[in-house]
This record gives structure tokens, C-alpha cells and sequence, in this order.
């Protein structure tokens, strides 16, 4: 690819990406940005996803599946060509419980693309400061098959 | 802790009886996780739905969703063991992926490893047709909260 596409392009085809996972339309998870360093995703507070209903904070679940899926959205956006890489693993660290009510976003960015493996990071993180709710780091395994078929 | 929880919590000590834990569970019961089995140690089943896949072309259940699994049922295993606790507040999680998780009933138990006044050590697997070849295998450390 001789041009790097724009942030507006790599946004609309991560909210493509996500867009058809049925799971995270059940959550309402969108893509709120994407360039060519990472991807920002939102995940609204909803009632369906509290772990403790005597506090209301969402469960830990919840903000893996954001980051399983921030982190997979970062992969795909630095290939060109719809490569799909699973997650080979993943671990997270709450830092503190999110706050009942906001909306968590998850930012996430690939630090390194091997032949084989893509090594992934990144945070959970609500408010307009960003106060950051959890850390993660997942790795991908390159297999070799497209959106489509094999290649 | 709410009235039902605490109830809730009465139960399943006093008669293994984690539907009513579960119900209290708004996360939990999204997921549609049950008891299967209580055997020599209990076993959750993540019946297979839709509303759980992550990759619609295989299909295959979310990644993040299989994680949500591990970690609630690792979190229920623990409220068995414990006596006049809150909820265990999950302090890290990490996840290994073996195969894909395909649109099928899923299953996951659990083993604490490790309980000490403050903080536990969990190992969940967990598997969908051999328990000898799981989908997942996972550990957590749980913060145990006094109330």
C-alpha cells in the first residue's frame, strides 16, 4: 500500500469491523476513533452488564470483552488487506472499579507486528480525564486467512 | 450488600443454590450462565446464543464473552467457599485462547488454588464437547471483601 489511509478511512472501516459483531451491538460497543496509532472504542453503561448489583459497577466481563475487542480492531486496522488474526491471549489489571453510569472507553494500539504475532495493548478509561480503569495486553496469532477466504 | 443478595447468598450456602446468586447477577444472566452440575465441584454451563458470538462467519462465541464466562463462574465458585463475604472484586485476569469457541453450550469449572484472608488465586478451563480438550483455560486473583 504506497498511501496510509486517513484517520477518517480507518475509522470507518473499524466501525465496519465491529459493526457485524453480533455481541457487541448486544453491548452497544462502537468505534468512536481510529487512526493510524490506534483505535478508540465506546462501551455505554447499561444495566444488563452490572456484576454487583449492590453497587452497580459493571462486571469485570464487560470490559474484557471491550478490550478483547479494542485490541482486535487495532490488529485489523494495521493490515491493509482484511488479514484476521485470533486472540492467542489476553490478561487485565483492574485498577479500580468503573464508575456506575459512565460510559468506559477503550483505547488500544498494536506495539509490534511479527510474522507471526501481533503484540497488543491497551486501557479502559471513563471521564473527560481519562481516569484509567483497567490495563490490558493481548496478543494476536497471524494465520495466514482474509475476510473472504484464504489468500 | 441488597436484601436479595443477601438472601441470595443465604442459599447457596445452605443449599448449593446458585440460580437465585445468578438472577441476582445482571452480567450473569446476559450471558445466560448456569449451574450444570454440582459433582465433586460445580460446573457452569453457558448455553449456546446468538446474542454471544463475536466472529459471525465461523460462528464463534466472542472472546470477550468466554472471558466474561471464566470470570463469573470463578467469582460464584468463590462465594461457595466463603462465609459471610461480598462479592469478590476481580483484581487481574489472564486468558489463554486454545481453539475457537464455536456456537455450542459451553462449560467451566473451576480450582482455587490458593485462599488466603485477602486475596484468592483462581484457574478456570473451560470446554464445550471433551473436557480434555478445552476452548479456554484462565486464571484470576480475587480481592475477598469483607462486608
Amino acid at each position: 500500500m504506497s498511501q496510509q489511509p486517513t484517520a477518517e478511512e480507518l475509522t470507518a472501516r473499524a466501525s465496519r469491523f465491529v459493526s457485524v459483531l453480533p455481541h457487541c451491538r448486544v453491548l452497544g460497543m462502537q468505534v468512536e476513533y481510529a487512526d493510524g496509532e490506534k483505535v478508540i472504542l465506546s462501551l455505554p453503561y447499561s444495566e444488563a452488564i452490572i456484576g454487583n448489583a449492590s453497587n452497580g459497577v459493571i462486571a469485570g466481563g464487560a470490559l474484557t470483552t471491550l478490550m478483547d475487542t479494542a485490541c482486535g480492531t487495532a490488529v485489523f486496522n494495521v493490515f491493509h488487506d482484511n488479514e484476521i488474526c485470533p486472540t492467542l491471549d489476553l490478561r487485565i489489571d483492574y485498577f479500580k472499579a468503573a464508575t456506575p453510569g459512565e460510559t468506559l472507553r477503550g483505547e488500544a494500539w498494536v506495539d509490534r507486528v511479527t510474522n507471526n504475532v501481533v503484540f497488543a495493548k491497551g486501557q479502559v478509561v471513563e471521564g473527560p480525564e481519562n481516569r484509567i480503569i483497567a490495563t490490558c495486553t493481548a496478543n494476536f496469532m497471524r494465520i495466514g486467512q482474509h475476510i473472504g477466504g484464504k489468500k | 450488600m441488597t436484601a436479595e443478595m443477601k438472601a441470595a447468598l443465604a442459599a447457596l450456602r445452605e443449599k448449593n443454590d446458585y440460580d437465585a446468586v445468578i438472577q441476582a447477577i445482571p452480567y450473569a444472566r446476559l450471558l445466560g450462565i448456569q449451574l450444570h452440575d454440582m459433582g465433586l465441584q460445580p460446573t457452569f454451563i453457558m448455553p449456546a446464543n446468538k446474542d454471544n458470538i463475536g466472529n459471525p462467519m465461523l460462528p464463534a462465541i466472542h472472546g470477550g464473552v468466554i472471558g466474561g464466562f471464566l470470570e463469573t463462574s470463578a467469582a460464584l465458585h468463590l462465594l461457595m467457599n466463603m462465609e459471610s463475604i461480598a462479592l469478590p472484586k476481580i483484581i487481574d485476569f489472564s486468558l489463554d485462547y486454545l481453539r475457537a469457541g464455536r456456537l455450542q453450550d459451553t462449560f467451566a469449572s473451576c480450582q482455587v488454588w490458593r485462599q488466603g484472608n485477602r486475596v484468592a488465586n483462581v484457574a478456570i478451563n473451560a470446554w464445550q464437547t471433551d473436557p480434555a480438550q478445552p476452548i479456554a483455560t484462565a486464571r484470576a486473583h480475587f480481592l475477598l471483601v469483607q462486608e
